[in-house]
């Protein structure tokens, strides 16, 4: 790891106290820094201002290392040891640039790291198929006692089918790595890829990439970007198919579009099989359907998701012998319940994906909309089965949404939705003010909001230019606005590990830690997704469990998680308390630590051993001090107020 | 929001100090302190406590507490309705007066109904018609309907309204990982899911890493993050001290396994400790049934089987403590009176609520039932209201709790006991 190279800064003056913990610097980094800090920041973009924010507002504004760290904050999940001084050198405005052309940022150093995590690259329908229900899996082991218990059967391991006759190849059952077992359960049937781990493991390598992304990648504004939309159009991983549906939904209808037009993103998720099940339009169907068949009619009566079957929540076809007895006053409709409209998406589709609460929109339009919908639904759920627009269960009525007439006829009724909805002024000024919530300040400034959602109707929603316009502010660069937002326990846990410079392999621990600080990913129950205030994540239990969550980072107890402290002090010694500290507190928190906590931490009670006034002899046996000190001081730091905020 | 750090009071006992003038002194504490018992622990004995349950996604009310009498009923749920109670035959309703009957799943509930125990609230509920989850909650746990910009929730505006019996963090208590939307205020309130994991872990430093937390989060003021932390080492001391871990499940309870039977084993522990607990709050989500619902098996009948036996459970630990405890479940709104075409139901309006406690006349069903003729439904969908959960909440905050200062906890809203159902006994 290259030094570090540390600043401390008096606020809004000139006067800039650089302190050099390492000696002195090589001449030309020394003056390409000096002169990030002694002249005035004057980002050109500043002097744009459409609102009359002129440079000499400097009391309102951030000096440039704040300035520095502001972004580094927004734009990233923590700036790497590395980021200031690099950022200082390109320049601000080059770094938001960059960032907000992540095609143009290499980052082979991340698919790197994810190689390992097999899952995402598979299909929903493979993944169906490897990753089989608990009990599916339950059945197979079952089989594979018997098989094994049967005393006329003394060679271990070989599995028998129903009749008894030895299946080839004989492998034993194994947890962990991939197993090739010839599955006798009736389903699914015969594959050699089925795992063990059940679809569970699905979500949790999902949830490791999640982490590793945020973690490694260069392109830290797309991660962001996706981490925003993947929880403005959530989907809970707990329900039913969707442990086999987002896989493919974050990578194949998120991550593509992220950065794109607002429209797409609507358009990809309202096609999506994780969507379409998540939120229960795949079951929608025109109360007054089946309609018959058109002439070149897709699919066939066992492809068609809406027949007389009965359908559990997992899309599973029910077996006649599992249905409960039904009660005796509803026996006469036994037999071909009509199939009806359900408005679960229709009604978040506006609500949560586009318009807002207070759109503009009735109860009746709900229900027009879901008379779009009708017929959007998905060919073999259970099997990872894709988009499929069933005609026979549409409804062809002409619909009204809006004020406007919809009668495109078939799939199109509800494209033409998507259309009237993306344009409505009330979807820009919703999606405008949740980016400004992300990337300004939970009281979002409403000047900027009415700015971005003129950016978002010019440009059709150009989620890009959206971000520019934010970025270029002066509300965002504004004094207001820095250490503002209270990281969620995902930010707080990967703004460590990258200030850290720390290593990651995102396993179990670590992702038990951003759950119970009250953020498990990919399982967020509600359609609104996680809410985006501090109040939200601040409380008295979450608060302590992320205290304990730097203490253990910082003394590397998480499994799989690592940081290097003694790489970080460099040539300080451990037991150098004043050194370790001034030089952790410029690391974490860019010198820029309140007074308070300063104090603190000069104040605060160290393991037992160790000396405020008295710095231990080096020499002297201090084996365990020396290993405790930096630990528990990394620990106070990431656990302090500063750190929670970004 | 400014939070001053408060320094509470290190015994249990009555902090007199606190409550003012006598003439404020509510009527339950006058006497708590008259009755000293032999436990030493006089006030703490007698504190009335409110358990709230957030029945989160909105359960089907109808398919709860099912109107078996209604002919329309059946028509409306030809696949899931619950069949009418028949003798011997556990997969009907349980009757309760010859119209309404428990779903199947609640036979827990049904002696503690003939008791007396246990008292069922109909056709209550928001007079919003919103249909979305998110607001419905929202109006439901700051109660007030329509009104957005409200800051506060209605647990917490009670705790803001009446004097603490004694000054203690866990006067307000959710069990759950978040905040709820009803604890959010300036009273002080902590969220918990274990309080086992309730302190700072750092093995044989913990002590001092505890101190230097403290000091790092001391001097709060003005500071969201900072006086969340301070609140939270007061907390932790106090906890430690009351050692609430202590306390195991008496007279044979078993509570269900998951986090709603382990948050309401947890709840009956603060309440044995004497932490001061005046309100609490956790939830059971999964009742948005839009597909596939069940009718006597399925979905809804496996959460309603978790939700009675935790609560029954909840009964059974605390015993005699029960006659100071009132537990009151919510739902943000119910279904549609019809079934939808996946056999299940859409977001309706108004719903059931259980009132379980010593305070509650039970074993009635308190409603003006409005009928469930397709011309009786409100908006011609859903079950109508003919309570508002204002009046139910507020009878509970002032005939149990005692609180007197309905405006305050009630903004906007005309609470009048001209309106109480009357389950609460005098």
């Amino acid at each position: 790891m290259s030094l570090f190279r540390v600043m401390r800064l008096k606020r809004f003056g000139t006067v800039v106290h650089c302190l050099w913990v390492h000696g002195l610097l090589a001449g030309v980094e020394a003056l390409t820094l000096l002169s990030l800090i002694m002249v005035p920041f004057q980002p050109a973009y500043l002097t744009a201002s459409p609102e009359g924010a002129t440079l000499s507002d400097r009391a309102g504004m951030l000096a440039s290392v704040e300035q520095v760290a502001h972004v580094l904050n927004r734009l990233t999940y923590g700036p790497h040891p590395e980021d200031i001084e690099r950022v200082g050198k390109m320049g601000i405005k080059s770094f938001i640039e960059q960032q907000l052309h992540p095609e143009s940022i290499p980052d082979a150093g991340v698919e790197q790291k994810l190689a390992g995590l097999e899952t995402l690259k598979m299909t929903s329908s493979e993944l169906a198929s490897a990753y089989p229900p608990p009990q599916v899996i339950r059945q197979v082991q079952q089989r594979q006692r018997e098989a094994m218990s049967r005393p006329d059967d003394p060679s271990s391991g070989e599995m028998m089918s129903k009749e008894g006759t030895a299946e080839a190849p004989p492998v034993p059952l194994r947890r962990g790595n991939p197993q090739r077992i010839e599955a006798a359960a009736t389903e699914p049937a015969r594959n050699p890829n089925m795992k063990l781990e059940g679809p569970r493991e699905i979500v949790k390598e999902l949830q490791q990439a999640k982490v590793i992304r945020a973690v490694y990648s260069e392109r830290q504004l797309y991660e962001e970007m996706v981490d925003f939309w993947e929880n403005h159009f959530n989907i809970f991983a707990g329900k039913g198919a969707d442990r086999w549906l987002l896989t493919e939904y974050d990578r194949d209808i998120i991550r593509p579009n992220a950065m794109g037009k607002f429209k797409d993103l609507v358009e990809a998720t309202a096609h999506s099989p994780a969507m379409l099940f998540y939120l229960d339009n795949w079951l929608s169907a025109d109360p007054n359907g089946p309609h018959p068949k058109a002439s070149k009619g897709r699919g066939n009566a066992r492809n068609r998701p809406l027949g007389n079957r009965r359908y559990d929540p997992w899309g599973r076809p029910v077996p006649p012998s599992r249905i409960p007895s039904s009660p005796p006053a509803a026996a006469q409709n036994q037999g071909n319940p009509k199939r009806g409209l359900n408005e679960n998406y229709a009604r978040e589709l506006m609500e949560l994906h586009t318009l807002g609460v207070e759109g503009g929109y009735t109860q009746k339009d709900v229900t027009e909309v879901a008379r779009c919908f009708t017929g959007w639904t998905i060919l073999q759920p259970r099997q990872g089965g894709a988009f499929f627009f069933n005609e026979r269960i549409h409804d062809k009525g002409v619909k009204a949404v809006l004020g406007h007439k919809i009668h495109a006829g078939g799939e199109k009724d509800a494209e033409e939705v998507i259309r009237i909805l993306v344009r409505h002024p009330s979807t820009a000024h919703f999606i405008a003010k949740k980016l400004v919530t992300r990337f300004v300040s939970d009281d979002p400034p409403e000047a900027l909001v009415g700015r971005v959602a003129a950016t978002y109707l010019k440009t059709e929603g150009d989620i890009r230019e959206m971000l520019r316009t934010i970025f270029y502010s002066p509300q965002f660069s504004s004094r207001e606005a820095y250490r503002a937002k209270v990281k969620s326990p995902f930010e707080l846990v990967v703004s460590a590990i990258r200030t850290s410079g720390g290593d990651t392999n995102a396993s179990i621990p670590l992702l038990q830690f951003i759950a119970r600080m009250g953020q498990p990913l990919f399982m967020y129950q509600a359609p609104t997704g996680y809410p985006d205030r501090a109040s939200e994540w601040l409380n008295t239990g979450t608060l302590l469990t992320r205290m304990n969550f730097a203490l253990a980072f910082a003394a590397n107890r998480i499994p799989g998680t690592n940081v290097e402290l003694s790489g970080l002090l460099g040539e300080v010694s451990p037991t150098q308390v004043d050194e370790v500290r001034t030089r952790l507190l410029n690391l974490y928190l860019l010198g820029t630590a309140s007074d308070q906590t300063r104090a603190a931490l000069s104040k605060a009670p160290l393991p037992p051993g160790t000396d405020n006034a008295r710095i231990p002899d080096v020499s002297a046996p201090q084996a365990t001090v020396s290993k405790a000190l930096p630990v528990e001081i990394a620990g106070l730091i990431l656990g302090s107020p500063e750190f929670q905020r970004r | 929001m400014t939070v001053t750090r408060r320094v509470f009071l290190k015994s249990t006992g009555l902090a007199a100090a606190s409550l003012g003038t006598l003439t404020a002194m509510p009527k339950f504490l006058l006497r708590a302190s008259a009755l000293k018992d032999s436990t030493g622990t006089d006030a703490a004995r007698h504190r009335k406590i409110l358990i709230a349950i957030f029945q989160r996604g909105a359960a089907d009310g109808l398919n709860i507490v099912v109107p078996f009498g209604e002919r329309n009923y059946y028509q409306m749920r030809p696949t899931i309705a619950i069949p009418e109670p028949r003798k011997g035959d556990s997969a009907t309703a349980i009757d309760l007066d010859g119209f309404f009957g428990l779903h199947p799943s609640l036979a827990p509930f049904k002696p503690l109904y003939d008791q007396g125990h246990l008292a069922i609230l109909h056709a209550a509920g928001s007079p919003d018609n919103t249909r979305s989850h998110f607001d419905a909650q929202d109006f439901m746990e700051s109660a007030t309907p329509g009104v957005k910009s409200t800051p506060d929730g209605w647990l917490n505006r009670l705790m803001q309204a009446q004097p603490a019996a004694q000054s203690t963090p866990f006067r307000g208590i959710a069990l759950s990982p978040q905040m709820p939307r009803s604890l959010y205020g300036p009273a002080p309130a902590v969220a918990i899911t274990n309080l086992n994991d309730f302190g700072i872990r750092a093995g044989r430093f913990t002590d001092q890493m505890t101190e230097a937390f403290e000091m790092l989060y001391g001097n709060s003021a003005g500071d969201q993050v900072r006086s969340m932390g301070a609140e939270s080492f007061e907390a932790v001391e106090f906890l430690k001290k009351m050692n609430p871990q202590q306390f195991q499940p008496e007279n044979g309870a078993i509570y269900p396994n998951g986090p709603f039977g382990n948050a309401l084993r947890q709840v009956a522990q603060l309440i044995k400790a004497n932490v001061g607990l005046e309100v609490a709050f956790t939830d059971i989500g999964g009742w948005d049934h839009h597909a596939g619902e069940g009718n006597v098996q399925g979905q809804i009948a496996n959460r309603l089987r978790e939700f009675s036996e935790g609560l029954v459970a909840l009964h059974i630990d605390l015993g005699d403590r029960m006659e100071d405890v009132v537990v009151l479940t919510m739902s943000e709104f119910g279904r549609t009176a019809r079934e939808n075409g996946n056999r299940g139901t859409d977001h309706g309006h108004a719903n059931c609520m259980f009132v379980l406690g010593g305070p509650v006349k039970g074993g009635k069903l308190y409603a003006r039932w409005p009928g469930l003729r397709n011309e009786n439904l409100y908006e011609g969908r859903d079950l109508a209201l003919t309570t508002d959960f204002r009046d139910v909440f507020g009878e509970v905050v002032d005939k149990h709790l005692g609180c007197k200062n309905l405006a305050k906890v009630f903004p906007g809203f005309n609470s009048s006991p001209a309106n109480y159902r009357n389950f609460i006994r005098v």
